[in-house]
Parts: C-alpha cells; sequence; structure tokens
C-alpha cells in the first residue's frame, strides 16, 4: 500500500508517496529520477546500487525505503558539492577507472565509506572494501588506482 | 595532465541529441541532480540517412565550427567513440573538444551492421578517416581561393587555415558555414603523414566517464521519458515450455497492472510504476502452468556427448602430409581440452524502451546492431524497416550478444499493445542469466609430433563446438520472443559459423597442420562471447604447446619463438620477457607460465605471461599478476588499448579460474551471481599492460586479442607450479593434484 515516507537524500527532507515495501532503490530512481544507484541483481550480490546510509556503504536494492528514511541517504549525485565533483570521482576520471561504466556508482560508493573512515587505505584494504561490487569489464587495476590517488588527494 | 571536468551540461546535451531524447521534446532533469539549466528545447530535426560514399554521411561540420562524426558502430564501453573522434580530429587538424560523435542510429548512421569481432577501428575508422580527409581536401580548396593562395602554401592547426605566403588565416567555419559538404570520398584524397600525428596514438580521456562519474544521464536504464510504462516478461521455466494457463484476470486486478499480454508463450505485465510489475511478474511466476521438455543431455555427460552426436566433420585446415609426418615423428603427444558453457554476465540487465505511435515505432536499444535489430523487429512485427527507428543508447558491457536485441524485441512487441506510450521493459537479473545466450561448450582433442631436435612437425586438431552465432540479423526466429509467440518463428542456424574454429590453426611454423570441426547442436542457446571460439582453441592450443616444450624438455618461451617467422610476433614475446622477466630463479610455491596469439591469425598480436602463488596447506592457488604486450598495428588511443587489454585479461581469467554455467533437466540453474561466481576484486590478478604502437602499420581492433592467451598462460602457471596439467575450464584448485606437492 502507498504510504506517504518523509526520507532524507542527499540532505534534503523529501516526501515521497511509495509503497512501503517498495526498495530504496526504485524510490531513488523514479520516485525522485536519481542516476546514481542502478540496478543489477535486486538481492545484494553485485553492488550497482550501493548508496550511503548514514555514511556507510550500502546496497539499496532490498531495503524498503519506508526502512531507509530512519538513515540519512546520499547517492552518487549527492557527492557533488556546488557543481564540484568530490576528489573520489575526479580521481576516477583521471585515471580513466572504467570501461562500461555501469559499476562505477558502487566503486565510488564504496571508495567514499572506506575513505571517510581510513585515509591510508593499504591495496588489501581498497580490495575488501570494493569486494561487495562486481565488475565485469575487468577495469579493477585502475579502480584501485583511483581510491589510492583519491586518498592522497584528500590527505592534502 | 587532464583537467577537471565541470562543463556537465554540455555533455548532457550532446547525449541528448544523439540519443533521440529531443524527437520527443522532453527534458528529463533528475529532481536532485546538480544544478544546470534546461538547455535542451530546441528541436532536432532526422534528416534522411545519405548514401555511404558521402562525407556528410560520415562527419558533418557544423555552424558553430564544431564537427560531428556519425559512426554506426556502438559504443559497448570499449571507447570507440573516442578512438573514432580522434581519427577526424587528427585528420581535420582540429582540436578534440570541437569533435563531437553521434552513434548507431538507423535514423542518422550508415548501416555498419555488428559492432563486433573487433573491427570496428577497421571498419567505421577506416571510412570516417578517408571521409576526414576528402573534407580537408574540400577545405583546402575552398580556403585557397577565399585567401588567394596554392593549396600547397596552406598548413591548418586547430580548425583555421593559414597561408604560409601571406599569413591569412581562415576558419574552417567560415568556408562552410555549416552547409553539407556534398562531395563523395574519393579514396583519392591525401592520409595524413603518420610521421606528424599529433593525437593518435596517444592517451586520450574518454569524455564519458565524466559523465559516469557524475551520474548524469547516460545509460539506456537512466532513460526517462514521457508517457513512459513499465514491463517485465514473464520467461518460461525453460526452453521450449509452452504456456498452459495463466489467472489473466486476476494479475489484471493487481494495483498498477495497467495490461496483462499473453501471446502464446509470450508473457508479459505492464504496469505505470517499476515496483508494480515486479510484483505483478512474480505473482505470475507462481500462477502459470506450464508444459515443459526435460534438457538433455546433462551436464555430467554433456562432452562425451558432443564427442557422440555432433556433425561428420568439415575440414578448416588440410595437409595431406600428416599422417606421414605423424608416423614419423620421434614423440607424439595427443591431449584432450574441454571449456563449459560461459555467460556474457553483463552488470547491467538488458533494457529497452519503445515508443509506438501515428504507425511509426522507435526503439531505444543497447543493442551491437542497431540496423540488424530494426530488420529482425520488422520481421517479427511485419511493420515495414521505414517505419521503425532504432537508436543505440550505452547499456551495461555486453561483451558479445547478450540479451539486448531480445530485450528490444520485448518492448517493440508491448509498444504495439500499448500505442502512445514508451514501454520500457528491464530484464531482471534472472532473465540475464537464464535466457541470454551463451558462449559455447567446446572440446578440442590435439595430436602433435616432434622430431628429435624438438621441432614441431605434425598437428592435428579436432573441434567439437556449437555455433558462436546466433545473431538476429533479420530472423525473428533467432529471438527469444520470436519462438515464444502464438505462430512462431522458425530458428534457422543458417549454417556453422566460422567462430568455432577461429584460431584453431597454430600460427606456428609446423610441416603438417590439419584441424577439423564437428559441429553439434547442444542444449544450451548459444552465440557471440567476446573472441568467440577463439577463447578455447587458443586454450588448447597454447597448453599444447606448453606440453609439447615440457616433452622437448624446452623453454616453453623460447620453444615458440623457435617456431616463429612474423617479426611482430617475436617482437611482442620479446618485449614480454624484457618488460615481465620469466623464470629467473626459483620461487616456492609459485609459477609462471606463458601464451600467445595473433588474434584471427590476422589482427593484434598479444603475450602474456601470468604469475600464481600457491597454498599447499590450504590447498588453493592466486592468480597473483599478469603482465601483457600488445601490438595493434597503428595504435589509436594508447590509453583506450591498455583499458581493453587488461580487462580483457581479467575476463578470462575469470573465466577460466571460475566460471561455467551450470543446468539439470529443468532448465539453467546459474540463475544469480551466487550460482555463478565471477571474479571479485579480493581475487583479482594486478595487471600491467604494454603497448607496441607501430603507427605506419594499418590500425587494427584491441578487444577480444587477451582471451585466449590469458587461458593458457594461467594453466601453464598452473602446471609450472604444481605439476598439474589442468585440460578442463574452469580451472579450480581442487582439480590439481596436491598430492605431488612437496610442502
Amino acid at each position: 500500500m502507498a504510504e506517504l515516507i518523509d526520507i532524507k537524500v542527499n540532505g534534503k527532507t523529501l516526501r515521497v508517496e511509495a509503497d512501503s515495501d517498495m526498495p530504496l532503490l526504485y524510490l531513488l530512481r523514479n520516485n525522485l529520477g536519481l542516476n546514481g544507484p542502478k540496478y543489477g541483481c535486486g538481492i545484494e550480490r553485485c553492488g550497482s546500487c550501493m548508496v550511503l546510509l548514514n555514511g556507510k556503504a550500502q546496497p539499496s536494492c532490498v531495503i524498503p525505503g519506508s526502512a531507509a528514511a530512519a538513515y540519512e541517504v546520499t547517492t552518487l549525485e549527492g557527492l557533488i558539492q556546488n557543481d564540484s565533483l568530490d576528489p573520489i570521482q575526479n580521481a576516477f576520471i583521471e585515471e580513466q577507472a572504467a570501461q562500461c561504466g555501469y559499476c562505477m556508482n558502487g566503486m565510488i560508493m564504496s571508495a567514499k565509506s572506506l575513505l571517510e573512515e581510513n585515509i591510508n587505505p593499504t591495496n588489501q584494504e581498497i580490495r575488501q572494501a570494493l569486494q561487495r561490487v562486481l565488475c565485469r569489464c575487468g577495469t579493477h587495476t585502475r579502480i584501485i588506482a583511483a581510491v589510492k590517488k583519491a586518498a592522497a588527494k584528500m590527505k592534502k | 595532465m587532464m583537467e577537471k571536468r565541470t562543463q556537465f551540461n554540455l555533455d548532457r546535451r550532446d547525449f541528448l541529441r544523439s540519443s533521440g531524447h529531443l524527437i520527443v521534446g522532453f527534458t528529463l532533469l533528475p529532481a536532485l541532480a546538480f544544478g544546470g539549466s534546461d538547455d535542451c528545447a530546441d528541436e532536432y530535426k532526422v534528416s534522411a540517412v545519405g548514401d555511404r560514399r558521402d562525407v556528410d554521411s560520415w562527419i558533418r561540420l557544423d555552424s558553430d565550427g564544431k564537427l560531428t562524426v556519425l559512426t554506426g558502430k556502438m559504443e559497448l564501453g570499449q571507447g570507440i567513440k573516442t578512438a573514432l573522434m580522434q581519427m577526424a580530429a587528427e585528420e581535420l587538424d582540429m582540436d578534440m573538444e570541437n569533435i563531437r560523435i553521434i552513434v548507431a542510429d538507423t535514423g542518422q548512421t550508415q548501416d555498419e551492421r555488428y559492432t563486433a569481432g573487433s573491427g570496428s577501428i577497421e571498419g567505421s575508422g577506416a571510412a570516417i578517416r578517408n571521409a576526414a580527409a576528402e573534407a580537408r581536401r574540400y577545405l583546402l580548396k575552398l580556403a585557397s581561393e577565399k585567401l588567394g593562395a596554392p593549396v600547397e602554401s596552406l598548413s591548418v592547426a586547430s580548425g583555421i587555415v593559414k597561408s604560409s605566403g601571406t599569413g591569412k588565416t581562415i576558419a574552417y567555419k567560415e568556408l562552410i558555414h555549416g552547409k553539407r559538404f556534398q562531395v563523395q570520398v574519393s579514396g583519392s584524397a591525401p592520409l595524413k603523414d603518420p610521421s606528424k600525428y599529433r593525437l593518435i596514438g596517444k592517451p586520450q580521456p574518454r569524455d564519458d566517464i565524466a559523465m559516469m562519474a557524475a551520474a548524469s544521464t547516460f545509460y539506456i536504464q537512466d532513460l526517462k521519458l514521457p508517457d513512459m510504462v513499465h514491463a517485465r516478461i514473464l520467461r518460461p521455466p525453460v526452453y521450449k515450455a509452452k504456456l498452459q494457463s495463466l489467472p489473466e484476470q486476476e494479475i489484471s486486478s493487481l494495483p498498477g497492472v495497467l495490461k496483462v499480454v499473453t501471446n502464446g508463450s509470450f508473457v508479459a505485465v505492464i504496469a505505470s510504476q517499476e515496483f508494480d510489475s515486479i510484483k505483478a511478474v512474480r505473482e505470475m511466476k507462481g500462477k502459470a502452468k506450464w508444459q515443459t521438455i526435460p534438457v538433455a543431455p546433462l551436464q555430467k555427460d554433456l562432452y562425451i556427448d558432443m564427442m557422440k552426436n555432433a556433425s561428420s566433420g568439415e575440414i578448416v585446415e588440410d595437409s595431406a602430409a600428416l599422417e606421414k609426418k605423424l608416423s614419423e615423428a620421434s614423440l607424439t603427444h595427443e591431449a584432450v581440452y574441454q571449456k563449459p558453457y560461459q555467460m556474457h554476465g553483463s552488470i547491467g540487465p538488458s533494457c529497452a524502451i519503445a515508443l509506438w505511435k501515428d504507425s511509426f515505432l522507435t526503439v531505444w536499444t543497447h543493442s551491437q546492431g542497431v540496423y540488424p535489430l530494426r530488420k529482425t523487429i520488422s520481421d517479427l512485427l511485419r511493420i515495414p524497416e521505414d517505419k521503425i527507428r532504432a537508436i543505440g543508447v550505452p547499456g551495461a558491457g555486453c561483451y558479445g550478444h547478450n540479451g539486448a536485441d531480445d530485450v528490444a524485441a520485448d518492448a517493440a512487441l508491448l509498444a504495439l499493445e500499448m500505442p502512445g506510450k514508451t514501454v520500457r521493459v528491464q530484464w531482471m537479473r534472472e532473465d540475464e542469466h537464464k535466457w541470454e545466450p551463451f558462449g559455447s561448450a567446446m572440446v578440442l582433442r590435439i595430436k602433435g609430433g616432434m622430431d628429435t631436435e624438438g621441432a614441431v612437425t605434425a598437428w592435428n586438431t579436432e573441434i567439437w563446438s556449437d555455433t558462436h552465432s546466433t545473431r538476429p540479423g533479420g530472423k525473428a526466429g533467432h529471438l527469444i520472443a520470436g519462438r515464444d509467440v502464438a505462430k512462431p518463428f522458425p530458428f534457422e542456424t543458417g549454417g556453422f559459423s566460422g567462430g568455432s574454429y577461429r584460431n584453431s590453426v597454430p600460427l606456428y611454423a609446423i610441416d603438417a597442420k590439419k584441424v577439423t570441426l564437428y559441429n553439434y547442436k547442444g542444449p544450451l542457446r548459444t552465440s557471440a562471447l567476446r573472441s568467440l571460439g577463439a577463447y578455447a582453441n587458443i586454450f588448447a592450443l597454447e597448453s599444447f604447446m606448453d606440453e609439447l616444450a615440457v616433452k622437448a624438455k624446452k623453454d616453453p618461451v623460447e620453444f615458440r619463438l623457435a617456431h616463429l617467422k612474423d617479426d611482430r610476433a617475436k617482437a611482442v614475446i620479446n618485449m614480454l620477457v624484457e618488460k615481465a622477466g620469466w623464470r629467473k630463479g626459483v620461487m616456492k610455491d609459485t609459477g609462471e607460465g606463458f601464451a600467445f596469439a595473433q588474434y584471427k591469425n590476422s589482427a593484434a598480436y598479444f603475450a602474456v605471461k601470468a604469475e600464481v602463488k600457491i597454498d599447499p596447506v590450504s590447498k588453493t592457488y592466486r592468480l597473483v599478476k599478469l603482465t601483457g604486450v600488445i601490438d595493434t598495428g597503428q595504435t589509436i588511443n594508447s590509453d583506450g588499448v591498455k583499458n581493453q587489454t587488461s580487462g580483457g585479461m581479467i575476463q578470462s581469467a575469470s573465466w577460466t579460474m571460475l566460471e561455467q554455467v551450470s543446468y539439470d533437466p529443468d532448465g539453467v540453474t546459474s540463475e544469480s551471481w551466487e550460482n555463478y561466481p565471477i571474479l571479485r576484486f579480493e581475487d583479482v590478478p594486478d595487471t600491467e599492460v604494454f603497448v607496441i604502437d607501430r603507427p605506419e602499420e594499418k590500425p587494427l581492433g584491441a578487444g577480444e586479442a587477451a582471451q585466449g592467451p590469458t587461458s593458457a598462460a594461467i594453466a601453464n602457471a598452473i602446471f609450472h607450479a604444481t605439476g598439474s596439467r589442468l585440460r578442463q575450464i574452469p580451472l579450480t584448485a581442487d582439480k590439481i593434484n596436491w598430492d605431488k606437492i612437496k610442502s
């Protein structure tokens, strides 16, 4: 049944009419017109739909939008501040860390979650942080390089 | 090196223009996206697609001084847009920021068939380069008249023509003022001397990556069109199943459901909200009754069945001397290699949108071939081709023939049921996993003979394989929907393609070589997966070369070099040894493997070294690093070549180490990433790629060169580390004989 959900997304509190069992992913993409989180598997196994819930990277394809209202939700769009990209987004562009790019949302959001906690991650820590996100093009080497580069920039 | 991108609006506008959004005159500013004015109100008119020989069919110089490149090839994440823009910019001496590109659209671009076989640079690239050279000659002639200076005295920089005599200048745009060139590509316009290249061969960043990073509307999955409704397909539980019953009334009355469509065994539900369509299709799945036929043969019997029940065999390569050479050999060796069905496994399941309005069908698709798709939809729906427009919009990487064409047909069928509505069909994960056409299972048996010097003198390969190409190409029977509708279309294989024996003939100098192909009609749906049969053929060939080297007590790299005559082949191998080293010193519990191939025996050269580390205690191995060297002739975008090659190595490592499609009598059981695992970050090897640029040579595609050699290099490294020769993909650790290893 449709209900009114007050949800905080990218710093704004919005009222959305949606089914209480509708996953957050569809609320973000369809009700709010956001492109960042992508549909990939629907069972939290590919990481395409990653968002930040209170700053932690989490898939959005299972958790209902109504339950996500308890958190501050951040999407890839929300990393852009005053028309400026986040250092992680810039690092992915500079390292050209994409082929098809469909996984990039999951990679950047997971990296954001990591770097907020650990600004000096080792390669192994980066791999662990991105473990939930699948990339089929095989761009992993560049993605690791991009996260390292972003970390170095953020330290400055 | 690269400047920070902040001008998203320009990118977005170009995107909207090229993806046909402006046709429906709709703005799609996401509610919470970063700011930016809606600058898309201008109308975009589609002109008829011109003659292939016209310069205007490939490039246009717009009144704002920008060059628009038109290609019939599709951007698949391989970076083709950037490479083609580089080629045009180079030939015309323009700057990259003044080039834009429109891809794959039957309303705008030429028919360039499929974006496949690593052929876009060789095909579309050559056409665009020639058109640009012709345009340059035409522009210089105009400039010569305007400036009163001979053509020979003119030079161009950043789209400005300058006379060396008078110093006077004129911009391209002032010569043509946005008008069409109206000249044909003669082929006689001089091409730029490669020694004068400024852009070709250099790393060129792709501007679409900035759009992806900024969450711009980019993928077909992101398109939000007016009056859009959402559909889901209820596929049968297994191939060839027939629908017996479905409580249509009950489904129709579910919240938000607009229509339930049943056409034979093609079943779908259309709803106003996406989540309503998902809930409805779940209900349908539980309530539909199907008549099924069990899948046979079973997975455990597959390879035996392939060798038993195939065609009588076609000769790919023959040598009358084979038997004689084999009998004279001082040493013979035989081995059988097996490769299971494997999937493309796009991370984003296939998606399409279609609109049937005023007796005209528009289809937004991530197909690799918009023209063949249009023809196939025309066949399926009996609508003339000129009443259909197929517009290419990027999806997730496809790596060959995945569900893209099928979902486009689904959307087209449903659009006819909902005139005036844009019908969006998004496949669910299990639809993609179970219904995409897989890369065929293959069996290879190789027998070889060597003389006393360790020279290979005889080589006999036998291949068992299902087809590697069932792309629709105009035949509705090649679409899932085409076979499920009430009046099904026949599936015509149209003979087996050359894909099965790609790269099966050794490039090595061997006195007698024979290759025979046995075509097999297997239990699962198959079609083109990146490199087609070359993956398994090279896996077998390059594993076998290693086995022969061991038998001949030769170093595997030296052994191959001794059998190669082609200098470019030797060069990639020598560079690999120089850059990555080769078996210098013995490290405990490690192994190095090598492999080489020239893709299709006629395209890119690629050599690769794999390093594995074993853990005899846990009885596992880890692929530590892959190092590759590639020669694609004239390199266009060196960064693109590296990206594609590194990606190819990692993808091939995933296929080789982990992947096989599982099925039982009730159908494909690999229906999620849970039961079809692919490499994840913690297991991905480090990669390094070196490019040999040959500016004077023809440019060659880079997309598929790494697939085959990487697989064999891993098998060869495992053998080197463990003494176990694994000949059955996936090369899982349980196949290693750990008892052989002294810990």
